[in-house]
């Protein structure tokens, strides 16, 4: 059994249907209801629940400070390749892209690092597009050795992998795991993703199950908001967390909530995000998931973020680049979207124990636990 | 012979099989399960299965519980 | 959302799982049991009692109506648990088997350490397991992750009619299962029931507070009503007290802005 296998219960079009069709009764029925059910998650998702937000936001606040207290995770992107066998339409890494591409070597991801570090950062997240022949395994267990003493938590954001070479790189000090289905719907997913091993639907949507069998103290999810109805991409969302939660129940779940951004390629998002929309997504996947960590980058700009905050976010990179060197300006490779918020790690974390949070590089270290 | 049974010292003149044990005793073989020295005897095998001097026996059944 | 109950791959219309010990006769307790409306009736293992032989109660249960789910019970370690198992199977009571451990004599309580060992020896000998726990969160997804058929966490200690003193962690199991979760022990009433199903409990097994009522039948047929008005509540979504709204709207009011 796996995600896929559960996923076939739900209809794509089904889903979105019944949202459609919630009335005011629902959502007021599923904010008395607790715990929350995938019945309730539906109703907050709805249009019907629109004039529920400042309520929802309330609760969502609530239940992110019960749960995680007054602190905000962060955390820095370190790209190591855009090299990309894959053709994603909206991505600007996508192979057909007429871009410089670029795959650190060891001691330049180590220059990069150390930059990272030096501006305060201890949980690095590791960035590539899809090129297992040049960021290969033996590449990656190389960088993962050597950022292991300076970064006590390293996460991974790259081309799937099977099971036992997940293992290997939790053995190699890898720690957590993030893979985007960036859409549920798996027509959508087809049209979306023409080309290379990403084109394989089921293939993706088992990486976390992987990941959790290898066991990955931490998992991430997402969807790339824009290309879907966010509604029915929201529940599925809250599904496929609420099953990995149950199924691996040892590794912490995230959520990320990326809205698509200009990039190399010139996409235009199908289904543009309202900031009021990323809200009701937000706070109904909150009160559907306490304990859910959730997580915003620099994708959003300054002022939204900040307002963000409260609502339900634990995890947040800053200072971000999302191109490889972009640290420490080695090449002028193609960055894989713009960045919206351009404030330095320094500033966010003034601004946010201006707003009575307080800043964590660190929450983890499994340096201790290795022999 | 003398046998454990049950956790009580028995006493039989000749050599039984378990068939022949369960007849003396009045016991029918339908939902009772019988187990010699720790294992279990097939139901098939009563007729055949010897109790010998110093076996252990249990007879086991199905009661209420919860 | 009111689907059947699936344990193990089979289906069960009733949510009652029904002990069949300390009724006064086999006759109240035939009687019970068809009014509970039960399909899986528990049933222990003991020794003959040689004097008396002829006390068969499977004469009073309809094994083609009833699943017979035989418990362990008795057994205060792993390897007697894993021995009344084989007993159980042997006297032709097919595969599936209440796991309970409990070397305590006085409570009954579950011994969580020799419970999963025998869990695993048993699912490796093809048994399905029914095990029963205290509601230890961890423990039922350490039974689950070797292939346990349910988990049954108990409300409070067998016999005590205490009902359900161990509501968080039983809160928290729901939430957290993959398998079904029954709630064991200690429900004294069908308001004991109807709470552990209103919590969102898959199913509970009684005994001792049907076959000590003073009409047992009764309050068999009571306990069914129990466990379907607790079932509904859970499926209909219980209103919870609401926060009064403020007129303020900090939170969302940068929205106003854009």
């Amino acid at each position: 059994m796996s995600f896929y296998d559960q996923i076939q219960a739900f209809e794509w079009a089904e889903i979105g249907k019944v949202i459609g069709e919630r009335t005011s009764d629902d959502v007021e029925r599923a904010l008395g209801t607790r715990p929350m059910n995938l019945d309730s998650l539906i109703s907050l998702l709805s249009p019907a629940a629109e004039p529920y937000l400042e309520q929802m936001a309330r609760e969502a606040h609530r239940l992110t400070q019960q749960r995680f207290g007054k602190v905000i995770g962060l955390f820095a992107p370190l790209y190591l390749s855009n090299e990309c066998v894959n053709g994603c339409v909206y991505c600007g890494f996508n192979a057909r892209n007429p871009v410089d591409r670029l795959t650190l070597t060891v001691d330049q991801v180590m220059a990069e690092a150390r930059h990272i570090r030096d501006m305060g950062f201890r949980h690095l997240l590791l960035v590539s597009g899809e090129a297992p022949h040049i960021v290969s395994m033996d590449y990656l267990k190389a960088v993962a050795d050597r950022l292991g003493e300076w970064f006590p938590s390293l996460s991974i954001e790259i081309y799937p992998l099977d099971t036992s070479s997940y293992a290997e790189l939790i053995e190699h000090g890898v720690d957590g795991l993030i893979v985007y289905q960036e859409t549920y719907d798996k027509d959508l997913y087809g049209q979306v993703h023409p080309r290379g091993k990403k084109s394989d639907y089921r293939w993706r949507i088992e990486t976390p199950d992987r990941g959790g069998t290898a066991g990955f103290r931490r998992l991430g999810l997402g969807s790339l908001l824009g290309l879907n109805d966010w509604r029915t991409e929201g529940f599925f969302l809250g599904l496929h967390a609420r099953y990995l939660q149950k199924t691996y129940w040892k590794s912490h779940i995230s959520i990320s909530f990326p809205r698509l951004r200009p990039a190399a390629g010139g996409f235009q998002p199908r289904f543009p995000v309202s900031d009021r929309n990323l809200v009701q997504l937000l706070t109904a996947l909150r009160l559907f998931l306490p304990d859910a960590g959730f997580t915003l980058s620099t994708r959003e700009p300054a002022t939204l973020r900040n307002h963000l905050i409260p609502l339900g976010i634990t995890l947040m990179s800053a200072g971000s680049h999302t191109e490889p060197g972009g640290y420490t300006n080695i090449t002028d490779a193609e960055a894989q979207f713009e960045i919206a918020d351009s404030r330095s790690p320094e500033e966010v974390a003034g601004v946010l124990r201006q707003m009575g949070y307080e800043p964590v590089w660190k929450d983890w270290d499994a340096a201790f636990l290795r022999s | 012979m003398e046998i454990i049974l049950n956790g009580q010292k028995q006493v039989f003149s000749e050599p039984l099989t378990v068939a022949g044990l369960l007849d003396r005793l009045g016991i029918h073989p339908k939902s009772i399960v019988v187990e010699k020295n720790l294992d279990i005897v097939d139901r098939e095998n009563f007729e055949r299965e010897t109790i010998r001097d110093g076996d252990t026996v249990e007879i086991i059944r199905l009661v209420g519980g919860g | 959302m009111n689907q059947p109950l699936v344990i193990a791959g089979r289906t069960f219309h009733s949510r009652l799982l029904m002990g069949t010990g300390k009724f006064s006769s086999s006759e109240v307790m035939k009687n019970a049991l068809e009014a509970s409306g039960t399909e899986v009736v528990t049933v222990a293992l003991r020794r003959v009692e040689l004097d008396n032989p002829q006390d068969d109660i499977l004469s009073a249960i309809d094994t083609n109506r009833y699943l017979l789910l035989p418990n362990t019970s008795g057994a205060r370690d792993a390897a007697e648990a894993v021995r009344l198992a084989r007993l159980a199977r042997a006297a032709g009571c097919g595969s599936w088997v209440k796991l309970e451990v409990t070397p305590d004599p006085h409570y009954l309580l579950p011994d969580p350490v020799e419970t999963l060992k025998a869990a695993e020896i048993l699912i490796q000998d093809g048994f399905i397991v029914l095990p029963y726990i205290h509601a230890d969160p961890i423990l039922a997804k350490r039974l689950e992750d070797i292939g346990t058929a349910t988990v049954m966490p108990l409300g409070s200690p067998i016999g005590s009619n205490r009902g359900i003193r161990t509501r968080d962690a039983i809160e928290i199991i729901i939430e957290k299962a993959n398998v079904p979760v029954v709630v064991d022990a200690g429900l004294g009433a069908p308001s004991h029931a109807a709470e552990a199903m209103e919590m969102g409990a898959d199913a509970v097994l009684v005994n001792t507070a049907i076959a000590v009522a003073g009409d047992p039948e009764s309050m068999a047929r009571a306990f069914k009503k129990g466990v379907e008005a607790g079932r509904e509540a859970y499926l209909a979504g219980l209103g919870h007290s609401k926060r009064t709204a403020e007129a303020s709207s900090p939170l969302t009011g940068f929205l106003r802005l854009n």
